[in-house]
């Protein structure tokens, strides 16, 4: 299926794209692992939030074709 | 009720905000300001940047605001959060609330500003001094 992952501050930096759209087959977990295997995150799940269409779920969340993935590093808003 | 919460790429006019929550049941007002200063952590810092996930920083930001509704009934709040390109000494954050009494006032305004540093997809991007420049990511 294609998934649609945004990329947001160190995130974005690392993988120099805003956002892009992926063959995914597997979990959040297994995309996330793909994609900081690609990109040289240093983040772990533990240390991120995740959103999935402009929402905030849990990493167990299960994807469906067309879902847009946010993964959240620590915000420094304020 | 009223509780609103917005991004900005302009300046904050806070008189207006304020102004915004003038009610004549309310006895009392607290504000919050933050302001962009020229160091953190030891290093000398020009300015800054704020970048967010939109969509979801303003349904974040209005949830927080729903929930400090909760907490202490009968308040008015508003808060809005810079985004883009800051200076030294912009307003980066305003949070106002009023309420009939200090004690909600006081202690709403606290809370929102916690909870919104904590919670909103906002992130800080500091020019340093020596020319370098970093994301801020704060791990608790």
């Amino acid at each position: 299926m294609i998934v649609h992952v945004l990329y947001f501050a160190s995130l974005r930096d690392a993988s120099s794209l805003e956002r892009e759209s992926l063959s995914h087959e597997g979990s959040l977990r297994d995309l996330f692992e793909n994609l900081r295997e690609r990109y040289g995150w240093r983040w772990t799940p533990a240390q991120l939030r995740v959103a999935v269409n402009g929402e905030l779920t849990g990493w167990d969340r299960s994807l469906q074709e067309g879902d847009e993935i946010a993964f959240l590093p620590p915000v420094s808003g304020g | 009720m009223s509780t609103r919460f917005a991004l900005s790429q302009q300046a904050i006019d806070a008189d207006v905000l304020a102004a915004s929550l003038r009610a004549s049941q309310a006895g009392a007002f607290c504000v919050f300001e933050g302001w962009v200063r020229d160091h953190n952590e030891g290093r000398g810092v020009q300015g800054l940047r704020y970048e967010a996930y939109v969509e979801l920083a303003e349904r974040e930001g209005e949830t927080i605001l729903a929930e400090a509704s909760q907490r202490f009934p009968g308040i008015q709040a508003c808060c809005v959060h810079r985004l883009g390109e800051l200076s030294i000494g912009d307003r980066a954050v305003w949070v106002g609330v009023s309420a009939a009494h200090r004690d909600a006032a006081f202690g709403a305004c606290r809370w929102i500003i916690d909870e919104v540093k904590s919670r909103v997809p906002i992130w800080k991007h500091e020019r340093y001094a020596e020319g370098d420049a970093a994301w801020l990511h704060p791990e608790s």
